[in-house]
């Protein structure tokens, strides 16, 4: 970030500038003043807002220290493990963990509206998850009905669009009904989007999309010899985003492993993995990830540039 | 096997010779694994992505390959002397030919071989092995349907006056499985990786084993392939072993 003194008669060079309060202002341009009170307000807020590259910087909320905004994940993937772990080193059940797991995931959310992300995807409940005990499930499944009905209004006042991955079949019928609610509700919205996987498994996801297309091949629709990446690609249930493959995934709790999340959009995402606990994970862990995804070089098997 | 070229780069030396000093590399890491017990190698030598570096390079690579494949041959090779069975893994129509000869050739004769196996992906990549998987699966589903073509009229006509014909279809559509897609996967002919190692410091799978990987240890040292030595594949062991347990159980899950 460049902070520069600039004199009134010449206009600022085209970088990135940030105002301080001891540089000099520049001269308003005479207008026809309006009569209200809150029209001279927006004007003197409009008169001190510096324009780079057409846009008010004063639009963007700021970056984080030595973030770059050009330089952004448009898709960020979340593994948020550890709730359990967390709960047990305070000596608290597990499901405190899962309930400290959401606050923490709703600060997620709100950084990411804040600092532009596109698309956000949390692994919230895996297909494996099932074979947990039976009252563990009963209560992520409960938190996960009581956390949307909770969140619904906040998704609409922040134009956040929500949408969800997994086998559905499984899933309480209140909870799948008011998944398809949300997502109805949500749909036109063009802010964050919210994708959260419920009941998924990345194997199952491919399966799924293969299966798809074998009923294609079995119409006649295509030939089995036309079958590519990009077909599967259309089928799985990323197809629900414009950005299906995530930039960066973040795997907290210290787990060096992927464990069946979004197998064939992670090809070339970069992989975070961070000792911290989920609920612990807030603006200080997301930075340094942040940091991590900026310093990395993505060459997509080519050479250097 | 990360960091070949920045290997060269860094000691200044002449292009391909980061590529050989990898191999070399490889070789110890080889004779490591199979001294400590490890069935199964499984190598990342060329994506179908490394096509699009610069054409010379390819065709150092390529003739590398081709010149260690044929050396794997000789008698006085690790093939031997750890009675290693080779399998080249990928999409080996793209390779040109004479490194494709080279590579059915080394997989012929060590076809016997039986105490461990070394897997080396050549033209390879995850997202193309799960895309020739779906294509052989539709291919067998097809020719099972037209071998059965008579039978399936005649249970065609009784399943319409039954009125469950809808059923039969659904029941068609559902045909491809999980399994069918992981009996035609190039890798089917291992069980997945228990470590992945990416070397240079590199956090990606970059298309490499997505479907295998699934819960895979992943260790990522920041040293560059030629300098990777013992002591980082016995720290890679060390936690796998801390998290075997778990992963234990998780396999069996599944």
């Amino acid at each position: 970030m460049l902070s520069l003194t600039y004199f009134p008669l010449s206009p600022p060079p085209p970088l990135l500038l940030r105002r301080t309060t001891t540089t000099a202002p520049t001269p308003r341009p005479s207008r026809p003043l309006r009569a209200t009170a809150r029209n001279i307000a927006i004007e003197e807020e409009k008169d001190d807002a510096v324009v780079v590259r057409g846009r008010r910087v004063g639009e963007d909320p700021p970056l984080p220290a030595g973030l770059r905004r050009e330089a952004m994940p448009g898709h960020v993937a979340v593994i948020m493990d550890g709730n359990r772990r967390w709960a047990r080193m305070r000596g608290l059940p597990a499901v405190s963990g899962y309930e400290a797991g959401l606050r923490a995931l709703k600060g997620m959310v709100e950084m990411c509206c804040r600092w532009g992300v596109r698309v956000l995807t949390v692994f919230a409940f895996s297909s494996d998850n099932w074979l947990r005990p039976k009252v563990q499930v009963g209560f992520l499944m409960r938190l996960l009905e009581g956390g949307m009905k909770d969140e619904l209004n906040n998704f609409m006042k922040d134009n956040i669009r929500f949408s969800c991955i997994g086998d559905s079949s499984k899933l309480p019928d209140q909870l799948k009904e008011l998944i398809t609610y949300a997502e109805e509700r949500t749909n036109h919205n063009s802010g964050l989007q919210l994708i959260v996987a419920v009941s998924y498994s990345g194997k199952h996801d491919i399966v799924q999309a293969c299966q798809s297309i074998a009923l294609k091949v079995k119409d006649d629709v295509i030939e089995p010899e036309d079958i590519n990446e990009f077909l599967i690609e259309q089928e799985l249930q990323t197809n629900c985003t414009d950005i299906p493959n995530p930039d960066l995934l973040i795997r907290t709790s210290g787990e060096l492993r992927v464990s069946n999340f979004l197998l064939w959009q992670l090809a070339y995402t970069e992989l975070y993995f961070t000792n911290s606990h989920w609920p612990d994970f807030g603006e200080t862990e997301f930075v340094m990830a942040l940091q991590s995804f900026q310093q990395r070089q993505r060459r997509y098997g080519k050479r250097d540039s | 096997m990360d960091g070949n070229r920045r290997y060269a780069k860094k000691k200044n030396l002449e292009e391909g010779a980061g590529h050989k000093a990898g191999f070399t590399s490889l070789m110890s890491m080889l004779k490591y694994c199979y001294e400590l017990g490890v069935k199964y190698a499984t190598v990342y030598a060329f994506s179908i992505d490394n096509f699009k570096r610069k054409p010379e390079e390819v065709q150092t690579v390529m003739d590398l390959m081709q010149e260690k494949i044929e050396g794997l041959l000789k008698e006085e090779s690790i093939v031997n002397q750890y009675g290693i069975r080779v399998y080249f893994i990928g999409n080996l129509n793209l390779l040109n030919e004479p490194v494709r000869v080279a590579a059915e050739n080394a997989m012929r004769a060590t076809a016997k071989n039986t105490k461990c196996a070394l897997l080396i992906c050549v033209a390879y990549t995850s997202t193309d092995e799960i895309v020739h998987a779906v294509q052989e699966s539709c291919l067998d589903k097809w020719e099972a349907k037209a071998s059965n073509g008579v039978e399936n009229d005649k249970k065609g006509e009784i399943q319409e006056v039954n009125g469950v014909e809808r059923e039969e279809k659904h029941e068609e559509h559902r045909a491809i499985q999980l399994v069918d897609i992981e009996k035609h996967l190039y890798m089917s002919v291992a069980p997945d990786p228990d470590i992945l190692i990416r070397t240079s410091g590199e956090t990606r799978l970059s298309n490499f084993l997505l479907w295998q990987s699934s819960n895979t240890l992943l260790c990522c040292p920041r040293a560059l392939w030629p300098e990777i030595g013992l002591w980082h594949l016995v720290w890679a062991i060390l936690n796998f072993q801390r998290n075997y347990s778990y992963l234990e159980k998780k396999k069996k899950q599944l």
